[in-house]
This record gives structure tokens, C-alpha cells and sequence, in this order.
């Protein structure tokens, strides 16, 4: 009886399927999905290798602050770094006293406790970096999380800074609506081709490294895509530390976890 | 324990060769025994998760400025999310606590050894009392400052002199007196 | 249960023999999982998933206790709260990490044993209550897998707690007000955020209950086998305790190297990037999709894309969703082999490697963008994934020739020849 039943329900929701699968199919034959200029001209991210990769990866902390540096001069006029304390940068090799005036470079309200104020004034160390008011149109995303928020993470950032270029011609001959809109960028490596932020490293000496390094386009947005590999991630090094630790003790743990179940087995034919 | 059972099993005839017998137990106890490590390891992050975070450790430092305070006066401020009395002594008060013997406190202390050379009227304590914990009265000269003319805990009684030492009531200590330094004459940091 | 030959308890020291009169808890761990716990003694890796996803439970709940200890209900701070324990709290990081990917692991492994009851057939009588809470422990840590998704209130988190309650919506004239009574408000926010933490929080002491009535349950008919032929004698078993602590312990290792090989290097491989994004109400991510553990079911869901008869596709979608698991129910009676193991059941054998492929695939579809070709060939896994527990196997249960069985487990293992030599 149940048999019977449950061969009568199997049969509805297959009928159901099919019926959709069909509908379906047919659509998809009579008017193939026509394809569309993101799907033709969209680019997976460029290659891109940091100090931070793979399992023995550690910071550049040279790359790091200079990431940092291009940070501070052009990216903070519209990002945020909202996850990120002042005192965190100790961690990239700035000092106490470094920090301290990086911190006291910004404006923060701090809320006094004794009369209830809310007052601006410099940052301190233990203040996060403090709220960016944007004057344009939409929402420049927060940066703290960003390299672990895209697919690709630091290569999508490194490709997208470093892959604005001109709508191609074929791609306007192709797909005539695609035309990029006024006010927006054509970068293949964006989700949908148009960004709204301008290109925001268009010169080779944009900012001037301290460290000797030539601080042409393409090197400073790899080197911001190491800083927010590290703002995103700053337990980085500890992870990869501890994580060889850990695997290495449990390999030998395993190990005789096997020689003591061969042990306790041995003779016992199963 | 696996060992003895691994012997006693009716197929498996006890290995009769002390070498044999001692290599198995050993490989099972040291298997048990690499189980423990690991699992007291695991105990590490279970056990510092809870210690005070980054950023909590981080707020341990606070800037007071006194350019405002006048003799007699104090305030409270803030330190480590706790209370802090800054309190500048009038010379009477300075006297009164100099005038008691030492010998005769439960916390013996002197009024030089709890402030800075020089800068005896800045007297700078933490504003818990060390008996449980209450804020204590007597930072403002209206409040009670009890029999001693310093603090008076509300909560069970306690009274400190002039010198935020425990004079009478529970308390065992005198009011603690923060680490700080005067980075000018008028502004310390405290922590 | 225990089977006559089962060794009995004799505490030895006198605070143990005083503990046994007073309070025989020791007792009690030496029968359920100690040397007086007779077990099949051909139990293959297979069978080692079962402790294994109580050390997954184990996990969760430590991890997630001390989470909790940090962690903000609040849907204005729950993001950084998350990101404030990935920071500052002391290994903060180790303990997030531990618990997202602890819930991968949970159901890794839950998944295998699952699939080790279909191939094995030990859903079937004398231990389908067994298989039943099973599937109630699998439908909890559904509920609780989502629910701690939503927590860290991150764009996946938001948009997965607005879609999954959604498929409420589905149910015809009470959709909407239960939709709206499960957020606690019209779209997600404070409380349901709330709600769903005090949920999270709960749910896996339910499973764990659960667990051990399952083991309960386990322990009226006694562990089956890879044979699927009943013990019959004192050679077919061997105590639990040393032989399956030690072949768990070894299992436990490896599983342990995987889990942490993921935890330390490759922590947001089974996470989706939109999750470190704040939620944001005002916008969609581009591609929404559940935790991998749910893509199958997620493939089923999207599968319907028309309305059938007088059914819309969408409570047609939710119907289904929620029946491909509660078929699961009453697998025990409509399997009516007499034989239980796969191993002597030819047809039943290939059919579970379909069905294994099928489900691999619908993972995959489910895991994919909501376009074609992905729906078409996800309604084809469907119907066969329909057909396979509904049809097939009822039909083929009641068809096929079973091949010849071995007489015992004993046999089985040692071959006829040793068989009399054994049981002298």
C-alpha cells in the first residue's frame, strides 16, 4: 500500500519536473539566451603572487606599508577602513610614536564621559579609522574586509586597479545598449564592466615611496593589494603558524593512533 | 586502558617476550598520551579567549589635565573603564596626613610614598575601594567624607584620611595608587 | 542490548565499587561504549562517521559557547562583533574559524553516514527508529546550520534569513502572516536576528538529546555490518572497547589533519565572499546561494519553474525541497529487500551509485548561477533523484535476486574453513 503511494508521489513531482524541464528546454531552443557583453568581454583576475600566499605565506611588511601609504594618499578620500584600529599598525612595523601621530592626523568624535560631550578631536591610537563622507553619487565600499568580500580577492583588486582602459570598439559594434554610461568606467575586470570609481592610479609617481622603490601604477596597486590583504586578514601570519603546529603534531599523533589500532587489531582477522 | 585488554583477547595469545610485551604497551600508551597533549592544548585558546581583548588592553592609558583644579578641589576621571580621584590637597590636609604615625596603619604608607617629589598636593588614586569594589563619597567637599576628612565607602563603611589610607572598616588596603607620570606640571598620564 | 556473551562490568577499586552502588555511570560508559558493548567485528571505515559526527557536535558546541561570549546579537553591531572576535579576542580568529568550517566537517561527515545507511541498507527493521532520529538529528542541524549563517549578519547572512523564510510564504492562505511571524517584522532585522541566536544557542542541545536517544536506540539491536547478517555467535563480535576506540581514535586523526588542513589554510574555501560584506537590505547580492551542505536541496528548490495544474512552481519548489528529506522517513518500508547490504544486491548497488552521482550533480547545480543549462539538467537530477526513492527502489527491492549470503559475519570474515574451528 505505502509502495503504492509513494510510487504515485514519485510520479507527481517527476511529472511536475518535466513538465517545467519542457517548458524549459523549449524556450531554450526556440530563443537561445542571446549573449550579452558581460559574458563576452568579463576577465577573470590577473595573476597575482604576494609574500601572504600559500601555506608558509607571510606579510611583505615593506609592501605592506607602502600599501598603507597609497591607502593614506589616494584610496582614504573615499574608502573607509572602518574594521581597523590605529594601534593595529603596529603590527605592519610602525611604532608607538608613529602611530600615535597617523592617529592624530584624523578627526574623531570622542564621546566625554564627565560632562557627556561628543567632541572632535585628534585620533588616538586605540580610535578606528574614522567614518569618510563621499560627495558623489553611490556608496564607495568599506576597504577594511574588501580583499576577503571579492572573488579573487587581492588579484580582483590589483586587476581592477590596474584594468581600466577604453570600451573596445568591437565590443560597441556588438552590443550597441552596451555602451558604458556617463559617469562610469569601462573595466573588464569589474562584475558588470562599468565601474563608478574613476581610475584612481593614473600616473607612475602618483605617491613617493621612501623605501627606494618605483612607485609605478602597477606597483603600488599590488602594493595596496597587499595592505588590504593584511587589513582583511591580520592574523594571517599567527594562522599559518600555528596552523604547522598543529598538522605536524597530529600527523605523529595519528600516526601512532594507527600503530596502536594495528596493535590492538593484530591477530584479529576482520 | 587498551594494554591489558589487548593481551587478555581469548585469539591472541599473550606475546610472551618482555621486548615484545613492553613495545605494545608502549605504542598504546603513547598514543593515549599524545590524545591528552592535544587535547590539554585545545585548553589554550578555550581558557585566553576569555583575558581581556586587544582592544580592550588597548584603552589603558588616560591623559588628565589639573590646569583646572584648585587647591582643595578634585575631580573624577576615568581610567581603564574605572574611576579615578585627582584630588590636590589643601595644606591642612597634607599636615593631617603627615601628623599620623605610620606604624599605627593597617597599610603603612606615607603620604610622600603614594604621590610623585614635589607634586605632594597631587593626590592620585583609583576610585574603587579595596574592600569591594564601591566608588567611594568625599571627592567633592560637599559629600561624606567621613571621620578622617578622605573617602567614605557608603557600601559597608570604610574611611580613608587625607591620604586615601584605609583608617577604619573592612577595607584591608589603602585606595591604589595608579602608575602615572606628569608629562607637564599640569597634566599627568595615567597607565 | 547486549548480547549474552557481553563482558560485564567488575569494578576493582573501592571508590569505583562504591561509585557503582551510588551512582553507576561508569557502568553505564562501559556498556554503551566500553568493552561491554559487543560489535560486529568486520565493521569497515564506513562505520567510523558515526563517532566521528558526535566529535563534530562536540566541536560546535565548545566553539560556539565561547562565541557566544563575545559575540552581539544586535543588528547594528553583529558585524562587528564578528570582526571584533576575528581581531582582538585572543585566537578569536582559531575559534571562528573552528566553527564555520566545524559546520562543513559536521556535515561532510554526517553526509557519508548517511549514505553509508543507504548503501548498507541500515535503515531497515530491526533498526529503523534508529534511521528515524537520524533523520530528525539531520532536519535540526539543518535549522541550526542556517540560523548560526545568519548571525554574523553579512550579506548572505541577511539575504539567506529573508529567502529561506520566505519558502514559508509558499503555504497556501497562511504563508505570508507565518512569514512575517518567523522574521518577527516584514524583513529581517533585530528580531529576528535575536531570535535566531537564542535558536542557535539552543537547537544543538536538542540534536544532542536526540543523539543520544539515537544511540539509545543503537544499542537494542546492536551495531550492523558490512554484511548486513545478524551476529550470531560470541566470533562474530569483539568489545567495542579496545578494538573500535582505537580504529576510531585512528579515524578521529585523520579526520582531524583534514579539518584543521582546512581551518588554518584554506578558512573561507566553503564561505561565500558576500558574507564580508556588511547586510545591506537596500541590495541583492548578484548571486545568492546557500552553504555547499544545502545546494542539493537548494537545486530541488529551483528546480520548478512552472506552475503544475493548479499548483504554483513556488509552493511546488518548497514541496519538494521539504519532501526529498522526508522521504528519507519512510525509506525503511519501502526498501522491502529481505537482504540488507549492498553487497549482495546487484541492482540496489548500481542504483546507489547513480543516485550518489545524482546528488553530486545537483550539488553542483545548486551551487551554480540560476540559469541554463544548470536548471534544465538540475530538474533532470530532480526527477531521477524523485524516481530513485519513491519508484526504483520499491521496484527493485521487490525484483532482484539478491546474490547468496554468507552464513555468518564469522564466515564472512574467516571463510567455511576456519568456521568450525572457531566456534569449538
Amino acid at each position: 500500500m505505502i509502495r503504492i503511494f509513494s510510487i504515485l508521489v514519485g510520479l507527481f513531482f517527476s511529472a511536475a519536473l518535466l513538465f517545467s524541464f519542457g517548458k524549459g528546454a523549449y524556450s531554450y531552443i526556440s530563443e537561445p539566451p542571446a549573449a550579452t557583453a558581460v559574458n563576452v568581454y568579463h576577465k577573470e583576475p590577473k595573476e597575482l603572487a604576494l609574500a601572504s600566499d600559500g601555506p608558509l605565506g607571510k606579510f611583505d611588511m615593506q609592501q605592506v606599508q607602502r600599501g598603507f601609504q597609497v591607502y593614506t594618499e589616494v584610496c582614504s578620500n573615499c574608502h573607509m577602513l572602518h574594521q581597523v584600529a590605529f594601534r593595529d599598525l603596529k603590527a605592519i612595523g610602525y611604532n608607538d610614536d608613529e602611530v600615535k601621530a597617523i592617529a592624530a592626523k584624523h578627526k574623531i568624535p570622542h564621546y566625554d564621559p564627565k560632562t557627556g560631550e561628543v567632541k572632535n578631536d585628534n585620533g588616538m591610537p586605540t580610535d578606528h579609522f574614522p567614518p569618510v563622507v563621499y560627495g558623489g553619487q553611490g556608496t564607495p565600499p568599506d576597504l577594511s574586509l574588501i580583499a576577503k568580500a571579492r572573488e579573487g580577492g587581492p588579484a580582483y583588486i590589483y586587476s581592477v586597479l590596474t584594468g581600466y582602459q577604453d570600451q573596445p570598439a568591437d565590443l560597441l559594434a556588438k552590443f550597441p545598449d552596451s555602451k558604458t554610461p556617463d559617469g562610469l568606467h569601462y573595466n573588464p575586470y569589474f562584475a558588470n564592466l562599468n565601474i563608478a570609481m574613476p581610475p584612481p592610479l593614473t600616473s607612475d609617481g602618483q605617491v613617493s615611496y621612501k623605501d627606494g622603490t618605483k612607485p609605478t601604477v602597477d606597483q603600488m596597486a599590488q602594493d595596496v593589494a597587499a595592505f588590504l590583504v593584511w587589513t582583511a586578514e591580520p592574523k594571517l601570519e599567527n594562522r599559518h603558524q600555528a596552523g604547522w603546529a598543529v598538522l605536524i603534531f597530529l600527523i605523529f599523533a595519528t600516526g601512532l593512533a594507527y600503530m596502536a589500532y594495528q596493535n590492538v587489531w593484530a591477530g584479529k582477522k576482520h | 586502558m587498551a594494554d591489558d585488554a589487548v593481551i587478555d583477547t581469548p585469539e591472541h595469545a599473550p606475546v610472551v617476550t618482555d621486548g615484545g610485551v613492553r613495545r605494545r604497551d608502549f605504542i598504546n600508551i603513547a598514543a593515549v598520551s599524545a590524545a591528552g597533549v592535544g587535547a590539554v592544548s585545545v585548553l589554550l585558546p578555550l581558557v585566553s579567549q576569555m583575558a581581556p581583548s586587544a582592544d580592550v588592553l588597548a584603552e589603558s592609558s588616560t591623559d588628565v589635565d589639573l590646569a583646572s583644579i584648585q587647591v582643595g578641589q578634585g575631580i573624577k576621571a576615568v581610567f581603564r573603564s574605572q574611576p579615578l580621584f585627582v584630588r590636590r590637597l589643601t595644606p591642612k590636609e597634607i599636615a593631617a596626613a603627615d601628623a599620623v604615625p605610620v606604624a599605627s596603619l593597617r597599610d603603612p604608607e606615607t603620604l610622600a610614598q603614594r604621590t610623585k617629589p614635589g607634586k605632594t598636593e597631587w593626590l592620585i588614586t583609583m576610585a574603587v575601594c579595596t574592600h569591594l569594589g564601591c566608588v567611594p563619597l568625599g571627592i567633592v567637599s560637599t559629600e561624606n567624607r567621613g571621620e578622617f576628612g578622605g573617602y567614605f565607602c557608603p557600601c559597608h563603611g570604610s574611611q580613608y584620611d587625607t591620604a586615601a589610607r584605609i583608617r577604619k572598616g573592612p577595607a584591608p588596603k589603602n585606595l591604589e595608587v595608579p602608575d602615572y607620570a606628569f608629562t607637564t606640571d599640569t597634566a599627568i598620564k595615567v597607565g | 542490548m547486549s548480547f549474552p556473551w557481553a563482558q560485564h562490568y567488575k569494578p576493582s577499586h573501592p571508590l569505583m565499587v562504591y561509585l557503582d552502588e551510588k551512582l553507576p555511570l561508569p557502568r553505564f560508559v562501559y556498556n554503551a561504549v566500553g568493552a561491554g558493548y559487543p560489535v560486529p567485528r568486520n565493521l569497515n571505515y564506513a562505520w567510523n562517521f558515526g563517532v566521528l559526527a558526535g566529535f563534530c557536535l562536540l566541536i560546535q558546541i565548545v566553539t560556539g559557547i565561547v562565541l557566544a561570549m563575545h559575540y552581539a546579537s544586535n543588528a547594528g553591531i553583529a558585524f562587528d562583533s564578528t570582526e571584533h572576535i576575528m581581531r582582538d579576542v585572543n585566537y578569536g580568529w582559531l575559534l571562528r574559524y573552528a566553527h564555520a568550517n566545524g559546520a562543513s566537517a559536521f556535515f561532510a561527515v554526517v553526509y557519508i553516514h548517511i549514505f553509508r545507511g543507504f548503501f548498507y541498507g541500515s535503515y531497515k527493521p530491526p533498526r529503523e527508529m534508529i534511521w528515524l532520529l537520524g533523520v530528525v538529528i539531520f532536519l535540526l542541524m539543518m535549522a541550526t546550520a542556517f540560523m548560526g549563517y545568519v548571525l554574523p549578519w553579512g550579506q548572505m547572512s541577511y539575504w539567506g534569513a529573508q529567502v529561506i523564510t520566505g519558502l514559508f510564504s509558499a503555504i497556501p492562505l497562511i504563508g505570508g502572516a507565518l512569514h512575517t511571524w518567523l522574521l518577527g517584522g516584514f524583513a529581517p532585522g533585530d528580531a529576528a536576528l535575536n531570535r535566531f541566536f537564542s535558536l542557535h544557542f539552543l537547537l544543538p542541545f536538542v540534536i544532542l538529546g536526540v543523539v543520544i536517544l539515537h544511540i539509545w536506540s543503537l544499542h537494542i539491536p546492536g551495531s550492523s555490518n558490512p554484511t548486513g547478517v545478524e551476529v550470531k555467535t560470541e566470533s562474530d563480535t569483539v568489545p567495542f572497547h579496545p578494538y573500535y576506540t582505537a580504529k576510531d581514535g585512528f579515524g578521529l586523526g585523520v579526520f582531524l589533519i583534514l579539518y584543521c588542513a582546512v581551518v588554518f589554510f584554506a578558512p573561507n574555501q566553503f564561505g561565500h565572499p558576500d558574507n564580508y560584506i556588511p547586510a545591506n537590505p537596500m541590495q541583492t547580492p548578484a548571486h545568492i546561494v546557500p552553504e555547499w551542505y544545502f545546494w542539493p536541496f537548494y537545486a530541488i528548490l529551483r528546480a520548478f519553474t512552472q506552475d503544475f495544474f493548479i499548483i504554483p512552481a513556488k509552493l511546488m519548489g518548497v514541496l519538494a525541497m521539504f519532501s526529498a528529506i522526508l522521504v528519507w522517513f519512510f525509506l525503511p518500508w519501502l526498501d522491502r529487500s529481505p537482504v540488507r547490504s549492498g553487497h549482495y544486491r546487484p541492482l540496489h548497488r548500481k542504483f546507489f551509485w547513480v543516485l550518489v552521482i545524482d546528488v553530486l550533480a545537483l550539488g553542483y547545480c545548486g551551487g551554480a548561477p540560476a540559469r541554463e543549462p544548470y536548471v534544465m539538467i538540475s530538474q533532470v537530477l530532480a526527477i531521477y533523484y524523485f524516481l530513485h526513492f519513491l519508484v526504483i527502489l520499491p521496484i527493485v527491492s521487490s525484483l532482484e535476486k539478491p546474490e547468496p549470503l554468507p552464513f555468518s559475519i564469522t564466515e564472512a570474515v574467516l571463510g567455511k574453513d576456519d568456521h568450525a574451528v572457531l566456534t569449538a
